[in-house]
């Protein structure tokens, strides 16, 4: 009895051996080897990270993916997506399914302590807000007492829309979804009032509505929310490379290195351009990657302001300007260290 | 069928061999070892297990244990049966989810149950109409996923009802009846002082009621005489509480809703996730219990129905004293499964926004990252809910087995 | 009244008045008056379903064929009032219900995969067919590598990796991947379930029970939640295949009860006539037992399956995108969002849905029709 009970198991276990990958512990050896980057990613947020009908995904969130790839290998096209849900986001980074995870994720205490996570940055800064539909006649928050407020289940959102209607005395119908999707199609059956998420997150949900229009965000900003990559505790080599690939688009666009002029930009005697694109010093070798990394992830992906706009800037229909998210020289929070 | 052979023997092979001397063919030795590598494997695989998620949970510095449900909760649950704020502690939030899948389980037994009876018995109707009828809705909605039907009710029928707002329901007017795309809404009955009384009276004419038939029953089975019982149980059922309620002043009051701001407010509101859960299971398990239900009394032997003809019973005496009571033996161990699963399915209330135990615990484990010890408790209740009711059930049907003499 | 019927004994005197004929039995009429109107009560529940059916049927057959919408390119074709079903939204979604995100030029091998399933599954469900060994080997074993090199992509073929699976596909895979991994597995848990050895019934019996006691979608979070964790560091599966480990673990639990029954109702002849034969516990068990066991639950193997093909769609709650999960997302597509598109999109998964159910139930029952004959003395 007992060898076929062993049998069966090796015999599961041999299917599952089909689909499973093994990994060494240090997770840039580990990318090297399976020659891609495995990126978390949303299930689909219009600007951050969504797929088109063919599957090729693109945002925000996907192009700092594309970035560690083009530093790792010098190819931003050597990523593969898993589209997580809330739910599944720290535990699919946690058991190494996934290298990295860029998924509007919001920077807290908690998940930064107790969950094993490092936030190696903030790629864009947010804030929670509303949407309502224009015929309610409502243009601030403070006039939603009593409304049903549509939320996705078991984000920080939930967490503060709690807060804010207690600290203004406020009363509110929670009606709640595991999914994004959903929350949108019950706000869109007019199932509740209110939409609340990261404002950003509103933008990009009021154009999957049916009349996009008919909808309008409200002043009101509830919340800090700082979204950023995140990757696993332990291994500080992968952690160093995240941060700054995206210290590395921020560094480019302050001193003007652009897709487009970055090769020009190889003949610059700026000693900061220099050391940038990897014609002095050797910050690459340091990475335990190329020394042409910077070089990669600006040929290839852009500058934070050229992602900026490709994704969710004022040519996109999400039409979302800079605001906080600008270079702190130009009165907005990106700032980067200098490459030194 | 010739798979499974294959497969045995594939497995078999070298258990087989010739002879019978050597020690390892000894069926009790080989049980032994047999039973003994049993063990050391599914130690192994349990050990590697829990040592692989410990070193995972210690290395990704993730903290573990309990110890987070006495923190508090910080979130909001639209439905509750005991009192929960969003100050509560998770432990109570995970105690709402329990009661909400407790009381919609419980609320959808009993309409899968009547409708089902009702189905069944209208399968072997001699009407045809009514028994095509039947048919086509037990085929229909047994062949098509639960998940599908709650979807369906939730998302097709539910969600595209009108809003208040929409219905042209005059703010601050008393709306007796509602049913919009915020939920049904009914007149809520508001208790006022010296409403305990009538309760009170309710509960003791239901004692009364209970002796009653005792006694009726004791009596018919000494002299043969009967006794009205249901009628006049009924009747009391309904004259005293009705005097207690005159007799205290008419402590009963009407709440109506009404539209104000955003929400319809007061009176009593049935949420359409609930309303969405419950339609889809009740109808769903009703599909199942008609077919158990027409199975059990085809079960019982048609001669039964003739000696009891023939003993000038009534064709509906016949049903209630002869088929049903034989008929429900069968009836009730797949009933009892039938139960089970309506329980089990209620879980798929997440996929519909009803904050049940998958639900509320799935919220938990988002906000706290505790995924082992949230994942592994749901499944135990779930375990214990299953073993309480089979052990229930398996007395009740013990009681009602048919006793040989 | 004469007094001498009130004396015990009775002889009827005198011939009794002749009884009109009966009324008309056979033609529309008989029948009318016996199925409908045979009485008072008979007669009002026929006018009672006469009416719930007239206000049930008219606005269906309105909905999905008069005032539905058949072409269009978008969601303009079905905004309206009155509109009944999009059958157009079905139309120009009808590939990714089928396929799900499956690359377009690589189709054919879904399609050829379901061609040797077909070439697969007909002979054996025709009882008729000889070479049933053979054929369930080629659907247990060689189906299934043929299969999984075909739709994953190995020796040359383009690579398609699962999260671009979908719809019908994805729904078959995981029913059928179900199917043929509890198969073996319920036959050795319930055949464990009846040993004598107490350790081995001791933990057949808590797997038993304990996939049966707790709800699908809990086991479907723990596969996709909890167990990576449990993994050795740097092993992982992808998620498709951890919800395939789920579902086969679940309905292995379900398939092993349905095997027990079959075991149960072997007489103990049986397993003394195999005994005395000199058969080892396999050889009777492969030669004797379980060939007449499986024949008697095939019907309770199929019940199995149908609940298996239709818990499939639960997998749309830890996201994957099977037939009802793929109906669901192109639902929110702004293309196509109107009032009538989830209606239209849920019937027409249900359709699809009933299709499979259905026929596999009528087979059940024709199975079981067929098997009962044998045993009617």
């Amino acid at each position: 009895m007992k060898k076929e009970i062993l049998s069966a198991v090796v015999g599961v276990a041999a299917v599952a051996g089909l689909g499973a990958a093994a990994a060494s512990a240090a997770t840039l050896d580990d990318v090297k080897a399976k020659g891609f980057v495995q990126c978390g990613v949303s299930t689909g947020l219009a600007g951050f990270s969504a797929p088109n009908d063919a599957g090729d995904w693109s945002g925000l969130d996907v192009d700092l993916c594309r970035g560690v790839a083009a530093a790792v290998f010098g190819d931003a096209k050597a990523v593969k997506y898993s589209p997580l849900s809330a739910k599944e986001r720290f535990t699919a980074l946690q058991s190494g399914e996934i290298d990295v995870l860029s998924r509007n994720t919001t920077w807290t205490m908690s998940r930064d302590t107790q969950l094993g996570l490092n936030f190696a940055g903030v790629n864009y800064y947010d804030g929670q807000g509303f949407m309502v539909r224009k015929s309610l006649g409502v243009n601030s928050a403070l006039q939603l007492s009593g409304a049903s407020v549509c939320v996705q289940t078991g984000t920080t959102t939930e967490l503060n829309l709690t807060d804010y209607f207690k600290a203004n005395d406020m009363t509110y119908n929670p009606v709640v979804f595991e999914k994004l999707e959903e929350v949108n199609a019950a706000y869109d059956a007019n199932r509740c009032d209110v939409y609340t998420t990261d404002q950003s997150g509103l933008y990009s949900i009021r154009l999957g509505l049916s009349a996009p229009d008919e909808h309008m965000v409200l002043p009101e900003v509830i919340s800090k929310e700082p979204l950023g990559p995140v990757v696993r505790q332990g291994d500080d080599q992968w952690f160093a490379i995240v941060k700054w690939v995206h210290f590395a688009m921020l560094n480019a666009e302050e001193m003007g290195i652009t897709s487009e002029n970055v090769d020009e930009m190889m003949n610059s005697t700026d000693p900061n351009v220099m050391r940038m694109l990897g014609k002095e010093g050797a910050f690459g070798d340091s990475l335990g990657i190329g020394n042409d990394w910077a070089y990669n992830v600006i040929k290839q992906v852009g500058n934070y302001g050229e992602v900026f706009e490709r994704n969710v800037g004022a040519s996109t229909q999400l039409n979302i300007s800079r605001g906080v998210n600008a270079l702190w020289s130009k009165g907005g929070l990106q700032y980067a260290p200098p490459i030194r | 069928m010739g798979t499974d052979m294959a497969h045995q023997e594939s497995v078999s092979a070298g258990a087989d061999d010739s002879g019978r001397a050597s020690l390892i063919y000894d069926p009790r030795v080989r049980g032994f070892v047999f039973q003994a590598l049993l063990i050391i494997v599914v130690a192994g695989l349990v050990w590697s297990g829990l040592t692989n998620a410990h070193d995972n949970l210690q290395r990704a510095g993730i903290a573990s244990g309990f110890g987070f449900f006495k923190e508090r909760a910080g979130f909001d649950i639209g439905q509750s049966f005991i009192h929960y704020t969003n100050d509560s502690t998770y432990l109570r939030a995970f105690f709402v989810g329990l009661g909400n899948t407790l009381v919609v389980a419980v609320i959808g037994i009993f309409f899968a149950t009547v409708i089902g009876f009702i189905v069944g018995l209208a399968r072997l109707s001699k009407n045809y109409l009514v028994r095509k009828f039947a048919t086509v809705y037990v085929e229909t909605l047994r062949n098509i996923p639960l998940l599908l039907q709650l979807l369906f009710w939730y998302k097709a029928v539910l969600s595209i009802l009108p809003s208040p707002r929409a219905m042209g329901i005059e703010p601050g007017s008393e709306i007796a009846f509602s049913l919009n795309n915020r939920g049904l809404y009914l007149p809520r009955i508001v208790p006022e002082a010296g409403a305990s009384l009538i309760l009170f009276t309710a509960i003791a004419v239901l004692a009364v009621w209970f002796v009653l038939g005792r006694w009726a029953k004791k009596r018919q089975m000494a002299t043969g005489q009967q006794f009205p019982v249901f009628v006049t149980g009924l009747g009391l059922f309904i004259v005293l509480p009705l005097l207690a309620f005159f007799v205290t002043g008419m402590p009963l009051s009407l709440e109506y809703a009404s539209l104000q701001g955003f929400n319809m407010v007061n009176g009593w509101v049935i949420q359409p996730e609930f309303m969405a859960l419950l339609l889809g299971l009740s109808l769903y398990t009703a599909s199942f219990i008609a077919e158990i239900v027409r199975a059990g009394i085809l079960a019982v032997s048609h001669g039964q129905t003739e000696a009891a003809y023939a003993l000038g019973i009534r064709p509906n005496l016949t049903s209630r004293l002869v088929i049903v009571p034989q008929a429900m033996r069968v009836i009730i161990p797949p009933l009892t499964s039938q139960y089970l699963n309506l329980t089990k399915n209620s879980s798929l209330a997440v996929a519909i926004g009803y904050p049940d135990l998958v639900s509320v615990t799935g919220t938990v484990l988002n906000q706290t990252g505790q995924a082992v010890e949230v994942i592994s408790i749901t499944m135990l209740v779930y375990l214990t809910l299953s073993l309480l009711t089979s052990a229930f059930m398996n007395w009740f049907n013990a009681s009602v087995a048919l006793v040989e003499r | 009244m004469d007094h001498t019927t009130k004396s015990i004994a009775y002889v009827r005197t005198e011939e009794t008045p002749r009884s009109a004929p009966p009324s008309k039995s056979g033609g529309v009429g008989g029948w009318l008056k016996e199925n409908l109107f045979a009485t008072p009560r008979d007669t009002v529940l026929t006018i009672i379903t006469f009416l719930v059916l007239l206000w049930i049927i008219p606005p269906v057959i309105d909905w999905a064929f008069i005032s539905a919408v058949w072409t269009g390119d978008n969601r303009e074709a079905c905004i309206g009032p009155d509109t009944g079903a999009c059958w157009a939204f079905v139309d120009a979604k009808f590939g990714q219900f089928i396929y799900g995100r499956y690359p377009l030029e690589e189709r054919w091998r879904v399609n050829l995969a379901g061609l040797l399933l077909v070439a697969g599954l007909v002979p054996i469900a025709i009882p008729s067919v000889p070479y049933k060994r053979e054929n369930a080997l080629y659907l247990l074993i060689v189906f299934p590598v043929l299969a999984f090199i075909l739709l994953t992509g190995q020796f040359g073929l383009k690579p398609v990796e699962t999260p671009l699976w979908g719809g019908l596909l994805v729904t078959l895979v995981v029913a059928i991947v179900g199917i043929v991994v509890s198969f073996p597995l319920g036959i050795l848990l319930a055949l464990g379930r009846r040993s004598h050895m107490p350790i081995v019934k001791m933990f057949c019996v808590i797997f038993i029970e304990f996939w049966r006691g707790v709800p699908l979608i809990t086991v479907l979070f723990m596969s996709s939640v909890m167990l990576p964790l449990f993994l050795p560091d740097g092993v992982s599966f992808d998620k498709l295949l951890r919800a395939l480990i789920g579902v086969a673990l679940f309905s292995s639990a379900y398939m092993a009860e349905v095997i027990r029954g079959g075991l149960q109702a072997i007489p103990k002849g049986q397993y003394e006539a195999a005994n005395a034969m000199a058969l080892t516990f396999w050889q009777g068990t492969r030669l004797v037992i379980m060939p007449q066991a499986l024949k008697l639950v095939i019907p309770g193997i199929v019940n199995t399956f149908i609940g298996l093909f239709k818990d499939t769609s639960l997998v749309l709650i830890i996201g994957l995108f099977d037939l009802l999960g793929i109906v669901q997302q192109n639902m929110t597509d702004p293309n196509w969002i109107s009032p009538v598109t989830p209606a239209t999109g849920f019937v027409f998964a249900a359709f699809v849905f009933f299709i499979f159910c259905f026929g596999m139930s009528r087979y059940s029952a024709y199975m079981e029709r067929r098997l009962d004959t044998g045993h009617k003395r």
